[in-house]
């Protein structure tokens, strides 16, 4: 039997900054007429003009009919537009995508609601927008009402609902879509915890009972490795390995692609103030950040401020299991300024005092009055590898391990 | 028997997907259905408005233009002569505007899902065609009131009217909705463009107070043939069709123009809206 999906060299690019360009007959006579070499360069090697950049590049893949797959990768990476690209909403810039069989897509909860219409109204709205016919939805109409628990408010327009409600009669139609390829992205991040789990439930309610292919976008690696027969991983564009659930799943987290996305999540006023570039630990360039129990943790922090700032002080924090082992900050940076330009934070860890396990790092800072901050948990994580020795003992339970503090004196 | 979809950069080239918009027919009565059923909510006189528009312009314009003005309107009354053009006016420029902006305003559905985005703009012939068939109602009684009742040949050019206005109007409108993706000067310049058309337009004036060469570049605007022979059939005179196949041909050429423009950017819509 052929593949479900066939996808081929797919790449896609998009222009930074406003406009989209049409590429209709007339625009590519403008551009021909007004930077002709440009033109003919274009067509013939498939670079990028300056304001443009890959969104997928060279993205090939096959599913198999009946077959989950479930797609991660950092924030950016091109999933979405991936997905986007697969429910002909935007077209390739090349390549090619075989679809053997009704698609329907689901990149947002509740496409094409309407906040005057009544919860009754926007059902077949609602599944009408997602490809359903209304016989569809009338012999599903109320399977559709009963999982979504709204009954009593089904002829109250949608606009005076509370959000949870909204989102579960939008997932709700969403999940008794009927057709044989469903694309889905990020959909459980919505609703309360009771609601995701019913939704998880139900997603492998449609997996089993029926020959249901589904492409699955989503950052909750449990799910992911719950659901999936397979798995792609892709950053910047590219994929970057396939394979079983818990393989790429653990290849993801230990990877630096992984912090590098939580490096972003930085909080506070001044995370556009100050921007952190590298987070380095050991001078170590490779993706994965382990070292032994011996070795001293040298982190090093580069970054710069657009600005300087009066007494401002950095501090560390070292989580192990979302638990605070300790936190350290730069006592001396209050009593000077710190200066518009680079900068470069150490923090010097000594050996044996991390006992084998993972770990993550914390860094931020923050002003006398302490009005000014900014903060950012997992900015790097870190392995101690297990090896045992006089220094650091198994048999030492504990969060640390002070190396070389205890002796004996026979008197 | 599966359905085999192929995506490439660049499909062949086709004005329009018959098969396609078959199988997604549901989703014009869906969307027509939608907008009617939001348009008069938390309204007083709801499709009231549908016959008030029109009633109301009739009295100011016979007021002004039928006793003040003085402006002939051959073998009908004045304000039955002027219904008749701001009934079929209001048709035209209904769906002119609606069409417009039906892309804009449904910004969150073209990023979010495929269906063929033509229907957007075209479903708006039924919303219209709704307030116009209420508004035609009114018509035919304003035509009772004075005794003026049309003759067999108003089952023929009436629909043909009806079907010239609908060409012309969504043509224009599949083009300017897929230009106001990209340049939202549209959602200003069209009430003033739409304002202008009427007097381009026979709707206040008959045709023949222009001169002879006049009137044919007049008939270029589709909307001169169906006013003057929907007019001509409530007088019961003999249509002259002159004007009418010139309003038909423009009509057809319109509206193959905005498809084409239509169908050959809307792949890039949700790039770009």
């Amino acid at each position: 039997m052929k593949d479900i999906i066939e996808v081929k060299n797919l790449s896609k690019k998009y222009r930074y900054g406003e406009t989209q360009t049409y590429l209709t007959l007339r625009d590519s006579i403008t551009y021909l007429l007004s930077k002709p070499f440009e033109y003919f360069k274009s067509l013939k090697t498939q670079k990028l003009q300056k304001d443009e950049f890959w969104a997928l590049k060279n993205v090939s893949f096959k599913v198999k009919s009946g077959e989950v797959l479930g797609i991660i990768g950092p924030n950016g990476a091109g999933k979405s537009t991936l997905l986007k690209v697969l429910s002909k909403i935007t077209p390739p810039s090349s390549g090619e995508i075989v679809l053997r069989g009704r698609v329907t897509s689901l990149l947002e909860v509740g496409t094409g609601f309407h906040q005057e219409l009544t919860g009754r109204e926007n059902i077949y709205l609602n599944g009408a927008i997602l490809g359903m016919t209304r016989k569809e939805i009338k012999t599903k109409f109320d399977e559709i009402v009963e999982f979504s628990g709204v009954e009593k408010f089904l002829d109250t327009p949608v606009k005076r609902y509370s959000s949870g409600m909204y989102v579960r009669l939008a997932f709700s139609v969403a999940a008794h879509l009927s057709s044989e390829i469903l694309l889905v992205d990020e959909v459980l991040s919505v609703g309360d915890a009771d609601f995701q789990d019913k939704c998880l439930t139900k997603i492998h309610e449609l997996v089993e009972g029926e020959d249901r292919t589904i492409l699955f976008v989503s950052h909750n690696l449990g799910a992911i490795s719950q659901l999936c027969d397979r798995v792609l991983l892709i950053n910047e564009g590219l994929i970057i390995r396939e394979g079983q659930p818990r393989e790429i799943v653990d290849f993801y987290r230990k990877q630096s692609i992984y912090s590098e996305y939580s490096r972003r999540s930085f909080s506070g006023n001044l995370t556009n103030t100050i921007r952190v570039k590298k987070i380095t630990l050991n001078k170590a360039k490779g993706h994965y950040y382990s070292a032994l129990p011996e070795d001293k943790l040298e982190f090093v922090v580069e970054g710069r401020t657009i600005r300087s700032i009066e007494a401002f002080r950095f501090t560390f924090a070292i989580f192990s299991e979302s638990s605070r082992l300790f936190s350290v900050h730069d006592v001396e940076g209050h009593k000077t300024r710190l200066k518009k330009g680079s900068f470069r934070v150490y923090l010097s860890i000594p050996p044996y005092l991390l006992r084998p396990g993972r770990y993550s790092l914390a860094f931020g800072g923050h002003d006398l009055g302490m009005k000014n901050n900014f903060w950012g948990e997992n900015v790097l994580n870190f392995e101690v590898l297990e090896k045992w020795s006089k220094d650091n003992q198994k048999i030492n339970v504990g969060i640390i391990n002070p190396p070389g503090c205890i002796s004996f004196r026979e008197q | 028997m599966k359905k085999i979809t192929l995506i490439r950069a660049r499909n062949r080239w086709q004005l329009i997907y018959l098969k396609e918009l078959w199988d997604y027919r549901e989703l014009f009565v869906i969307f027509a259905w939608r907008d009617l059923k939001v348009r008069y909510k938390q309204t007083l006189i709801g499709a009231g408005w549908a016959i008030f528009q029109p009633l109301f312009s009739m009295f100011i314009f016979t007021f002004f233009f039928g006793n003040l003005a003085k402006i002939p309107s051959g073998g009908l009354p004045y304000s039955l002569f002027v219904l008749i053009g701001l009934v079929f006016w209001t048709y035209f420029s209904g769906i002119l505007s609606n069409a417009s902006n039906s892309l804009i305003e449904n910004e969150n559905i073209v990023k979010k899902i495929y269906f063929p985005r033509v229907i957007l703009p075209l479903s708006k012939i039924i919303t219209c065609f709704v307030d116009f068939v209420i508004a035609f109602v009114m018509l035919i009684l304003v035509a009772l009131y004075f005794n003026k009742i049309p003759n067999y040949q108003a089952l023929i050019y009436i629909p043909l009217g009806i079907i010239i206005a609908s060409l012309a109007a969504s043509g224009s409108g599949l083009f300017l909705s897929a230009f106001n993706v990209k340049f939202r000067d549209v959602r200003y310049a069209l009430p003033f463009f739409i304002q202008m058309l009427i007097f381009l337009t026979p709707v206040i004036y008959p045709l023949n107070i222009v001169r002879p060469s006049f009137k044919y570049l007049l008939a270029l605007n589709p909307m001169t043939g169906v006013i003057e022979s929907v007019r001509t059939v409530f007088e019961g005179g003999v249509i002259g069709w002159d004007t009418l196949g010139i309003s038909l041909a423009s009509s057809i050429v319109i509206f193959i123009i905005g498809l084409n423009y239509f169908r050959a950017t809307e792949n890039y819509f949700a790039d770009i809206v």
